[in-house]
């Protein structure tokens, strides 16, 4: 039994690292690209978006996964569909309760969370293969990846945009702020120097995958 | 304040506040398909078409359904079933119109249910108020300025075939910066209209 069980885990530790840095949804994939350009302009936001966003990817993968032998297969789509937004009417209605000021700012992107490609691409991708576990494994992985990236580039929009971080001021006051990062080019140009970055570091693979 | 017209709406969410420029939406439809300006062509006008339509359709969904029995928190679900069946007989008439095109488009067709540029002007709408022609104007000026941002990328990626680019900056990086660039020159239009 000891094998197998062995075997199971590094499964779901491969399972998890592929989603956080192998497979990573944002420069691997090129999925959930939105998102990432429009909430990295404080780290606040993008904190509560990528915990958000983690929570609706395991759990909408978890249930894809638990009814993917019931489900038809020419309503498959929309299925995970309502699985998807199920799951953010939830995310949505505990930040309006809890945070309603960054509900308040993150404006219509907390319910874009169901048109993410990353969640419905996990859901068609993996979920409708693999049992519910690995699934669940899947998904977290592939949110944490994504929030990872988007924290990182929330850190470098707002420090440079605002001289702060989480709202706190830690540059002194003769920074001059630049302005182009919290706008939108600056989120471009961030986004696409992470992805040459982490790109370089990564072992390239065909130039013309993902783009 | 007193809100814009339909048309100021219109050229204001095709130049000042672009769907993709400025909201981000549809971004990765948009990464994948800019690589060829006929792809790029034909998805743009599906959008287009497909967001003029939902937009008004989601609008009534809203006004009339919704928000009359208080479900308004239900808008997601129903919106984008909206959305899907709209999808749906979009791709039904491509394929009939212009199979080359529908095969040309592949996956991506399907794909437009979650753009989401689509169902993002679906929830603006609702966030900003907007009346049915307003919402209309806001849906096609969305629609042609996703478009219009799509067929340039894919001229300038047509372009940029021939350019040395260093590997890992290769497709979507550069792509990014590009659009950053293109972003910056939008910035230009801002405050021509006031929104």
């Amino acid at each position: 039994m000891r094998p197998t069980l062995w075997l199971r885990r590094s499964l779901g530790v491969s399972t998890l690292r592929r989603g956080i840095w192998d497979d990573n949804p944002i420069y691997r994939q090129i999925l959930g690209i939105c998102s990432a350009l429009a909430v990295t302009n404080l780290l606040v936001n993008t904190a509560v978006m990528s915990a958000g966003l983690v929570f609706v990817t395991a759990m909408s993968s978890f249930t894809v996964s638990c009814l993917r032998t019931v489900t038809p297969k020419r309503v498959r789509m929309m299925a995970q569909v309502l699985i998807i937004a199920s799951y953010v009417i939830v995310v949505d209605i505990a930040i309006k309760a809890y945070l309603p000021a960054i509900s308040e700012a993150l404006g219509p992107y907390v319910g874009l969370i169901i048109t993410n490609c990353i969640i419905m691409g996990r859901c068609e991708g993996f979920a409708a293969k693999n049992p519910p576990v690995l699934s669940f494994l899947d998904g977290l992985g592939c949110g944490i990846g994504y929030g990872l990236v988007l924290l990182t580039i929330a850190f470098f929009r707002e420090l440079l945009g605002f001289g702060t971080l989480f709202g706190a001021p830690v540059l002194p006051d003769g920074f001059t702020r630049w302005v182009i990062m919290v706008m939108p080019p600056g989120a471009f140009f961030m986004l696409g120097l992470v992805m040459w970055l982490l790109r370089t570091v990564q072992k390239p693979r065909s130039p013309a995958e993902g783009g | 304040m007193e809100t814009p017209g339909p048309f100021t709406i219109f050229l204001a969410s095709i130049f000042i506040n672009n769907i993709l420029l400025a909201n981000f939406l549809g971004m990765c439809s948009f990464i994948a398909v800019s690589r060829e300006i006929k792809t790029a062509l034909g998805l743009g006008t599906a959008v287009i078409f497909v967001m003029t339509l939902t937009s008004g359709i989601n609008y009534f969904v809203y006004t009339l359904l919704l928000e009359p029995l208080g479900l308004e928190y239900l808008r997601f679900i129903a919106f984008i079933v909206v959305i899907a069946a709209t999808v749906q007989l979009v791709e039904m008439i491509i394929e009939r119109v212009s199979p080359v095109l529908y095969y040309a488009l592949g996956i991506f067709l399907p794909l437009i249910t979650v753009n989401c540029a689509i169902l993002g002007v679906s929830l603006f709408l609702v966030i900003r108020e907007y009346s049915f022609l307003q919402s209309l104007a806001y849906g096609a000026g969305g629609g042609a300025g996703w478009a219009l941002a799509i067929l340039a990328m894919a001229g300038l990626r047509q372009k940029m075939k021939r350019s040395r680019v260093h590997p890992a900056l290769q497709g979507p990086a550069i792509t990014m910066i590009l659009t950053g660039i293109m972003a910056l020159a939008f910035i230009g239009f801002s405050g021509m209209v006031p929104m």
